[in-house]
């Protein structure tokens, strides 16, 4: 008798236990629970802001404007800073290129702008082929493949170039943008680059010109970042004749608009000039200030 | 007696879990909201992708909001929103975790909307408050519906918001909760549904 007392007290007690001890662990991690069951940590996801738009200096980044979004770009280049108190260091001067980029599709996006500096029109057409991501099947860089044409529609000089058809006008840039965001704060891009011009005056020089560009970015608080482009020209010609572009910036952030103030020796702001154009020498202080803004358009709401 | 009680008891262990499982409700489609109005512009963004359980019988109930899901009307506010102001890749997600206060769940089987309160900890951007909720419960068609509607402060949070666009963000932004929750078994996975659209 005395036996089944025990057994049975110690079946209550058990009893009692098991209950209590799942309560117990409900209430003190219902939470831990329930982010164990919906947490993955091998989630795919896409790194983002990888730039702050989609201009780093010259450039452009692997960024495109988000679907349904229109950026519009007012850039800007003054004159030389070395050019003299008589033109106030430059800033009497001003070349301006105005562009409008839309993000057909997240990824897709398409642009136009015109140039100041030899009436010059271009478009073109970026499309984000990869994208940085981490999680399973992790992406180690982004890649943005980018194609750009360009016209310039300065009058022909009547006597030297009577003969010129409107195809002369015509400059092509392809560019493939390697991208990896290496911290939340330094980004680091690569941009192998041909520039087809359909049109030089002289023999000697080149129709394809090949370059390598880098670009990176470093923040330094939240809003503001350092930026950085240079464009390495390949053997030839238009190397021994013409500069490697290179820039310096910062970048600011404000709420619906980026600024970004930079000095180059590039006056052009399209892959068109600055590759195969660039005529400044930076560290003798033929460097042009500049500035791009950009004002960012819902045209398409996400939701 | 002694051997009633030996019967009973097994008896009881095995009924537990039943009766538990008929108490918990999970989703991980909930729907949560937040906008902020000011003189210059009107900011909201949805996240449906919101898991939550709630535990009627303890009165628990624990949210898990993964803040990259949040999706802007406008595509920079979304970048910002990740980049500067929540920093999702620090703290990618917001969690609630608390209990009901007062919650008789025999009135819940009656239809209609049944006003409750809510009290934990809601963790915000790597800060934690203890806050209290108003917000309803309704079972219907074998589904707890929950909703709540409440007010947080970004500064409370240490959601710094620069001088510049200071006018542009609400003090306070308002937060919407919308969950179905499917009932849970005992043992069986966990079926989620989509949260109503609207």
């Amino acid at each position: 008798m005395k036996t089944l007392q025990r057994t049975s007290s110690f079946f209550f007690s058990l009893a009692v236990l098991l209950l209590a001890v799942p309560l117990a662990h409900a209430q003190t991690d219902l939470l831990g629970q329930l982010e164990k069951e919906t947490v993955d940590p091998q989630k795919r996801e896409v790194v983002a802001a990888t730039f702050k738009g989609t201009h780093i200096i010259n450039s452009q980044s692997v960024e495109t404007p988000g679907k349904g979004t229109l950026a519009f770009l007012i850039q800007h280049r003054f004159g030389t800073l070395n050019s003299g108190a008589y033109n106030f260091f430059g800033l009497d001067q001003a070349v301006l290129r105005l562009s409008f980029e839309y993000g057909l599709t997240s990824r897709l996006a398409v642009g136009v702008g015109r140039s100041s500096q030899e009436k010059t029109f271009d478009g073109f057409v970026k499309y984000r082929a990869i994208q940085q991501s981490t999680g399973t099947r992790a992406m180690p860089v982004s890649v943005t493949l980018f194609a750009s044409s360009a016209i310039t529609t300065l009058k022909f000089n009547a006597a030297e170039d009577r003969n010129r058809t409107t195809a002369s006008r015509m400059t092509y840039a392809y560019q493939a943008l390697i991208a990896r965001k290496f911290s939340p704060e330094l980004s680091v891009q690569l941009m192998p680059t041909l520039i087809h011009r359909n049109y030089v005056a002289t023999a000697p020089e080149e129709n394809d010109v090949y370059a390598l560009g880098g670009a990176l970015r470093q923040k330094i608080t939240k809003r503001t970042a350092l930026t950085a482009d240079y464009y390495y020209l390949f053997g030839g010609n238009t190397a021994s004749n013409f500069r490697n572009a290179l820039g310096l910036g910062v970048d600011l952030e404000t709420g619906g608009h980026v600024f970004q103030l930079h000095v180059t020796n590039s006056l052009g702001m399209t892959e068109k000039f600055f590759v195969p154009e660039t005529t400044g020498k930076f560290f003798s202080g033929d460097l042009y200030f500049g500035f791009t803004v950009a004002r960012n358009f819902t045209v398409k709401s996400q939701i | 007696m002694r051997l009633v009680s030996l019967v009973l008891i097994p008896l009881l262990l095995v009924a537990a879990p039943a009766s538990f499982g008929q108490s918990k409700f999970m989703t991980k489609t909930g729907r949560v909201t937040f906008f902020s109005t000011s003189i210059i512009e009107d900011i909201e963004a949805i996240n449906n992708a919101t898991a939550a359980v709630i535990d009627l019988n303890t009165s628990q109930l624990a949210f898990s909001v993964p803040i990259k899901d949040f999706t802007f009307k406008r595509t920079l506010m979304q970048e910002h929103f990740n980049e500067n102001y929540m920093e999702s890749g620090k703290f990618p997600r917001a969690t609630f975790t608390g209990r009901f206060v007062g919650l008789d769940v025999s009135t819940l089987s009656t239809a209609g909307t049944h006003q409750v309160k809510a009290e934990g900890d809601l963790t915000l951007h790597g800060v934690t408050h203890h806050v209290t909720v108003p917000g309803t419960l309704e079972m219907k068609n074998g589904q707890l519906q929950a909703f709540a509607l409440f007010s947080v402060a970004p500064a409370d949070y240490g959601i710094e918001i620069p001088l510049l666009v200071r006018e542009n963000i609400a003090k306070i932004v308002s937060i919407r909760v919308i969950l179905i929750g499917d009932p849970v078994g005992g043992s069986a996975a966990p079926v989620s549904r989509s949260a109503s659209p609207n």
